[in-house]
């Protein structure tokens, strides 16, 4: 069965001009919205602070759990519904304070203001300012090894600068999108987005890495052709596999978002922007970067000679 | 060509059966006895977001174990130079580890006491005069020893936890030091959390001080506390209106006794009231030190304190031979229980703060793995469809390749004891997906090559050939960026990245190594002429 004609002939790189728009829209949108909320929004694995999730046996409005939490005297407690119906999701932000008891007392007031409903607490999390911060830093580690070992791997299997920042810029282009469709959605910034952002870069990478395997081979079999008619031919030829793997990928991460339940929820929204913009970049990111460096730059320098 | 084909097929088939034997014990209990010693029965081991349970990080503030023992140094000094007759103003601890003491008198006889062996762990940091004949002498304890304190304190707070745990009874425990002062506990199936947060973050500091019957307990309310005197408090609930009520206590600071002594703690029945309460028994050692202390102070009260909370002060009517004692209070069973139990287990030497506590109830462990099956179910499924729907034959060659790289992930996760966690799950799933990404691009290559008009045979060498590199290359960076993830990350974040490289490894292994020996031997044994792809 073939999904794409053999013979295709798009022209990708063509349109790069309009891609370019597209692309540096969405990574200035994404530092606005970052920037317009004060940074991201940290979730309890990185600010510290507490987290309960309760579930009533019969139906109660949000807001009478919010009166409930403001007569323990808990005013900064957030409120929001939470996957199943009479499901809640408690936060409370505080970077400091006896986190624990504090939590103790939410749960015993409201086990009692609500005895008739039979509350059941599913799930609490206390995490002190200290560990918090710890974290913020390993993540920071992370990602940042992450490139490093990734840009490494890649200059050493293709033995051209250019690739690897092709790659790069891809990347950096795919993380910065993804943080940015948090911000604007208002996912909380967990740990589990943590590991989606990483498992993004391998993805990406993995994607521009197909692609520009078949320009390496291209290249030394079409050698008239210029540069950008080599990579429209590489990404033709290797169309229907990025269309299929992108789409089994999406396909198995959709089934997730539906059906895994809300704990995992913000991690498969994540991982969705997250396979969009990996395939995207690969085609139109790190492949006209190559181009550039390889058609202004690298050339200026044979020129020079 | 053909032998080859016989030897990896019963090679493949071995390391089949063999992870199939791996997941068995996951599945069923009923499994004959002679199955443990050849096969290694482990079930898969769940995440606490699957299970439900509790983890706790808990930080030892080892600081505190060293101002405790300046402390007794202090009062140990105090004594002495009461017994010397040396006139002492002030003596008082200062931050962790210095005391400050002002004395007067002639130098020589402090000089002399100070320099006894027992005293010379604390150097003297600085010596002044203040006025005429008064002295001003700040002691510091060395920074050696300060260590050597801490680094105990930290190792026998986590043998007291563990001692603590194992007898509150909880399965399979995870109990480990994290970095230089932090204690990481994972109780899975935990029914009453708060039970075990009390029971484990209590210091249980036990310890046995004289009430102070001259001084006067108002005056020391308003502020002036004699030299050598302490107020602590009792707390008492009222039963019938859960009023609290803290009544204080003047007490001589010097601690006379403490539960490093106690050989045994029980729960026990008042006989006259059905009450439950601690009854204590002492080795040797506290035996004869508590027939002392009893015989030395008959008609006085003794305080018995917990944490600096008074549970009792009963009077002394004799001398108590015989090393027994007794803790009353108005206890349930369950709180003598507990009491008990970290009387048993001992003080932990320094107090502990938590600073990380995540516990998932059962219910929503028992979701999560019912959301997490389903998931997985359906996402095998329509993958494994359409395979078949796209690429025919071939496509079911990659579907058994598809199963086989389930069953190794699973059995690989078991028998390293690696946990399987919510995200774990989601791990699995994309996987998954990423596994028939090597399947196509090797397929489609065939199919290229087929295009330009190679025979079945140089097509599926080639297409192997040319697609390895590309399904090395992107398999290896995931792989990258899953070890880095597994450095860094945490709890269900680590089962995600551990799911992810296994499925990644053992994919690249089905992928290349499998569905190829099914190509050779359709292709060379069948003898197919024309390949379904």
């Amino acid at each position: 069965m073939e999904l794409i004609r053999p013979d295709t002939h798009f022209d990708f790189i063509g349109k790069k001009k309009i891609t370019l728009w597209i692309s540096t829209a969405a990574i200035l949108l994404s530092f606005a919205s970052i920037l317009y909320h004060g940074g991201l929004r940290y979730g309890v694995d990185f600010a510290g602070g507490l987290l309960i999730q309760i579930k009533f046996s019969k139906p109660v409005s949000i807001s009478e759990v919010r009166n409930a939490l403001e007569m323990t005297g808990s005013k900064e407690a957030m409120v929001q519904a939470f996957g199943g119906e009479n499901e809640f999701l408690i936060r409370v932000e505080k970077s400091s304070a006896d986190l624990d008891s504090m939590s103790k007392s939410i749960q015993t007031s409201l086990q009692q203001q609500f005895k008739d409903k039979t509350l059941e607490i599913r799930r609490a999390e206390v995490v002190g300012p200290k560990v918090g911060k710890d974290l913020k830093t390993k993540a920071l580690w992370a990602v940042g090894l992450s490139f490093l070992g990734i840009l490494i791997y890649v200059a050493f299997r293709f033995h051209q600068f250019s690739y690897g920042l092709g790659g790069i810029v891809a990347l950096f282009h795919d993380v910065t999108v993804v943080y940015g469709a948090i911000s604007i959605a208002n996912v909380e910034y967990s740990l589990n987005i943590l590991a989606v952002v990483l498992t993004i870069i391998g993805f990406s990478i993995n994607d521009t890495i197909v692609i520009f395997d078949r320009v390496r081979e291209n290249i030394k079999k079409i050698r008239k052709e210029n540069l950008e008619t080599v990579m429209n031919v590489s990404i033709n030829e290797t169309l229907g596999r990025t269309i299929l793997t992108s789409g089994t990928v999406m396909m198995v991460v959709l089934i997730l978002f539906f059906f895994g339940g809300e704990v995992i929820h913000d991690f498969t929204f994540a991982l969705i922007v997250g396979l969009v913009t990996g395939t995207y970049s690969t085609v139109y990111i790190a492949s006209p970067v190559v181009l550039f460096w390889e058609q202004h730059i690298s050339s200026r320098k044979r020129v020079r000679r | 060509m053909l032998r080859g084909l016989k030897w990896k097929f019963i090679l493949y088939a071995a390391i089949t059966l063999f992870a199939i034997l791996l997941l068995l014990p996951t599945f069923t209990s009923e499994l004959p006895p002679w199955f443990g010693k050849v096969i290694p029965t482990e079930k898969i081991h769940l995440g606490l977001d699957l299970q439900g349970g509790m983890h706790l990080i808990l930080e030892v503030e080892a600081e505190k174990a060293v101002e405790s023992y300046v402390e007794r140094i202090k009062n140990n000094l105090r004594d002495d130079l009461k017994e010397k007759g040396i006139p002492v103003g002030k003596l008082e601890r200062e931050k962790t580890d210095q005391i400050i003491m002002e004395a007067s008198g002639e130098k020589e006889k402090w000089e002399k006491l100070l320099s006894e062996p027992r005293y010379s762990i604390m150097h003297e940091l600085s010596s002044s005069t203040l006025e005429k004949g008064i002295w001003r002498l700040v002691l510091v304890l060395d920074s050696k020893q300060a260590d050597q304190i801490k680094k105990n304190a930290i190792d026998q707070a986590l043998e007291t936890i563990r001692n603590r745990i194992d007898q509150f009874g909880v399965s399979e425990p995870e109990i480990t030091l994290q970095g230089t002062d932090r204690i990481l506990i994972q109780l899975p199936g935990i029914k009453d959390p708060q039970r075990a947060i009390n029971l484990i973050g209590q210091t249980a500091l036990l310890e046995f001080k004289l009430l102070d019957e001259e001084g006067n307990l108002e005056e020391a309310l308003k502020g002036t506390i004699p030299e050598g005197d302490i107020v602590l408090y009792q707390r008492s609930v009222d039963p019938k209106t859960g009023g609290v009520k803290k009544i204080p206590y003047l007490l001589k600071e010097k601690t006379l006794m403490t539960g490093e002594v106690l050989k045994d703690a029980r729960v026990a029945l008042d006989s006259q009231f059905h009450e439950p309460y601690v009854a204590m028994e002492f080795d040797d050692i506290g035996a004869k030190l508590f027939e002392q202390i009893t015989g030395a102070n008959v008609k006085k009260r003794l305080a018995i304190i917990l944490d600096n909370n008074v549970y009792s002060a009963p009077v002394i009517q004799e001398r108590i031979a015989g090393g027994r004692a007794q803790i009353t209070g108005r206890f349930d069973t369950k709180e003598a229980s507990d009491l008990s139990i970290v009387l048993r287990a001992g003080a932990l030497p320094a107090p502990v703060k938590i600073i990380e506590q995540r516990t998932v109830g059962p219910s929503l462990g028992q979701d999560s793995i019912h959301k997490g099956i389903i998931s997985t179910t359906i996402s095998a499924v329509l993958v494994v469809l359409f395979m078949i729907f796209y690429y025919r034959f071939s496509g079911v060659i990659a579907d058994i390749a598809l199963v086989l790289n389930i069953i190794m992930t699973l059995a690989t996760l078991a028998l390293f004891r690696a946990t399987l966690t919510l995200p774990g799950i989601a791990g699995l799933v994309l996987s998954i997906g990423m596994a028939v990404d090597a399947n196509i691009l090797i397929h489609e290559r065939i199919k290229e090559e087929l295009r330009w008009g190679k025979t079945i045979r140089a097509a599926i060498d080639q297409g192997y050939h040319r697609a390895f590199s590309a399904i090395i290359d992107s398999n290896l960076t995931t792989l990258i960026a899953g070890v880095i993830l597994y450095q860094f990350g945490t709890g269900p974040v680590k089962g995600f990245a551990v799911t992810l490289s296994i499925g990644i490894l053992a994919n690249l292994f089905t992928a290349i190594y499998i569905t190829r020996w099914v190509f050779d031997f359709v292709t060379l044994k069948v003898g197919v002429k024309r390949l379904s792809i």
